[in-house]
């Protein structure tokens, strides 16, 4: 019996050990350092507790970060999901070259995230404010990427732009799965369009809208690379999201050990929303 | 009624020809301010310009070292693609065949479970890990990648594995293939469809991603197309043009795939998704 296990034994070795040395015992090495003082250069720092701990809860700056976060997780998950069940119930429809359209709306899910940042910040500083005055729109004769109040809007705007993308293919194939003749008995029972759609295209693609409900909360709790193309977390700090305050604190503001107790909460954040998510949305689903 | 279900839907399409212009407006921009100069911009922002100015390119190519970090993209994607078609395939084999026993069990859940953990938390120790190591360069970026690719690639890879009958190898293995031989010869050319899937979206992540590098990577000649984009970012503040320029030239060689492999990229990631 032995005898028989050894190749698979022996098939999972190098990635358990590759991943032991790059996974897990960082993440355990993270979780060491925050108890500690480490700037992350020098050779020497003390075990202080959970002191890290303690101070985060008094500093404005995560407190800043993780309401940045949220915030625009809650508004991107949002607004990404209706959009691109929108869009996905057009693409179902009767029209003409479909594939093409399908093609083209999956395409910013290809594009570096960094770059469409870099670009949108054009847009926003040079183009938009164009149209914002010859539309009469004051608000966007400004770059609102300057503004403490409004740089969240631009960000989250072009968080939602890429993120369509990958939920409305999603919701596109659940859409696929369902049976046409089920619309045909509805149709005979005279069904209108909305009653049609709570009632048999809704529960129906619900796993799917769980599936994207949680991907687009976790990416958009992750956000890091949008914001640094867009505005480096500022004004200020308006916009800097928890990603990227361990990002700079951790390896440009000596607080090594200090972030890693952030990374440790942001990790349980993480974790606790999917978690929360996934059985609030299943329970919906076992519902229907 | 009944006839509306045969015609096109004009309203519908109308919509959706809108929206399509929200998503490709970024793109003409893009395109057209990588082809003009600062006059041509001045007299019209958004025109298609009738003069091209070819020669952006030519410097931004110059100025960021283009050729230098499409290799060193092409070589950090090419090899992490294969890597973890090689290796994650091979790993979710031995445990898709042997959920039965705890060992393999508990493994698969410690593979997936890391589905949870967020980059940031490993962020900081891993650059001091892969700098003691000598790691800081593109082969650590071809394994780190690897690595951390690993969790949702077993988790698809051991569903998919799962379907395929265990006949198959029975009656191999009575011919008297090992073990190995039959991964190789039976099980992993099965699995193309997955592996197409996997390598899809291990390519695009890849090629994409800009934390990785932008931590590990501090030789500029290691530099890949993202990390290029950010360093260089100061320098274009003063000339928008060359900075399109180079961002087009960034973003076409996955443009260019997509064209052509637009119905297999779509599906595959549509495929592993669901899985998920």
């Amino acid at each position: 019996m032995k005898n028989r296990l050894t190749p698979y034994y022996w098939m999972t070795l190098p990635a358990v050990v590759l991943f032991f040395i790059f996974m897990t015992l960082p993440a355990l090495q993270g979780l060491y350092y925050s108890f500690t003082n480490w700037n992350g250069f020098g050779d020497t720092y003390d075990f202080i507790g959970f002191k890290n701990y303690v101070n985060l809860f008094q500093d404005s700056n995560i407190g800043n970060a993780y309401w940045f976060t949220i915030r625009f997780a809650v508004v991107a998950t949002i607004f990404i999901n209706i959009i691109s069940l929108l869009i996905a119930l057009g693409l179902n429809a009767k029209i003409k070259f479909r594939n093409f359209f399908r093609a083209v709306y999956f395409l910013p899910n290809i594009l570096s995230i960094l770059i469409v940042g870099y670009i949108f910040n054009y847009l926003f500083s040079n183009v938009f404010p164009l149209w914002g005055e010859s539309l009469g729109l004051t608000a966007l004769t400004t770059n609102i990427l300057g503004s403490q109040d409004l740089a969240w809007v631009g960000v989250v705007t072009v968080a939602i732009w890429q993120g369509i993308a990958f939920n409305t293919i999603l919701y596109l194939a659940g859409l696929q799965t369902i049976p046409t003749d089920l619309y045909e008995a509805s149709n005979l029972d005279g069904a209108g369009k909305w009653r049609e759609f709570w009632s048999i295209t809704f529960p129906l693609i619900a796993p799917f809208f769980t599936i994207n409900m949680v991907l687009a909360m976790k990416n958009s709790l992750m956000v890091f690379d949008l914001v640094v193309a867009m505005t480096d977390g500022g004004p200020g700090r308006a916009t800097q999201s928890i990603a990227h305050l361990i990002y700079t604190g951790g390896f440009k503001g000596g607080e090594f050990a200090y972030q890693s107790a952030n990374a440790i909460i942001y990790f349980i954040l993480i974790a606790f929303i999917s978690i929360i998510q996934l059985r609030f949305l299943q329970r919906r689903e076992g519902d229907v | 009624m009944k006839k509306s279900r045969n015609r096109t839907n004009w309203i519908v399409m109308t919509l959706i020809v809108l929206g399509t212009i929200v998503v490709l407006f970024p793109l003409y921009m893009t395109v057209t301010i990588a082809l003009k100069n600062p006059e041509q911009m001045r007299q019209s922002i958004f025109a298609f310009p009738a003069d091209i100015q070819w020669s952006n390119f030519s410097k931004a190519i110059e100025m960021t070292g283009f050729f230098r970090a499409l290799g060193n993209s092409t070589l950090v994607t090419t090899a992490t693609v294969m890597l973890t078609l090689l290796t994650n395939s091979l790993v979710a084999y031995a445990i898709a065949r042997n959920m039965n026993h705890k060992f393999f069990k508990g493994l698969y859940f410690y593979f997936v479970s890391a589905m949870f953990i967020p980059f940031q938390i490993i962020m900081l120790p891993v650059v001091k890990l892969t700098s003691g190591l000598h790691m800081t360069n593109l082969v650590g970026l071809i394994f780190l990648h690897t690595v951390y690719g690993l969790a949702f690639n077993i988790f698809i890879y051991v569903a998919y594995i799962r379907s395929i009958p265990m006949a198959l190898e029975e009656a191999a293995k009575v011919d008297g293939a090992t073990t190995w031989g039959t991964f190789w010869r039976i099980i992993f050319p099965l699995l193309a469809p997955m592996s197409a899937t996997v390598g899809i979206l291990t390519c695009l992540s890849t090629y994409n991603d800009f934390l990785l590098p932008l931590i590990m990577i501090s030789d500029q000649r290691q530099y890949t197309l993202p990390l290029v984009q950010y360093i260089f970012q100061g320098q274009f503040n003063t000339d928008f043009n060359l900075a399109f320029a180079s961002y087009l030239m960034a973003m076409l060689p996955m443009i260019i795939i997509y064209i052509f492999a637009q119905k297999w990229i779509i599906n595959g990631v549509t495929q592993g998704s669901i899985k998920a």
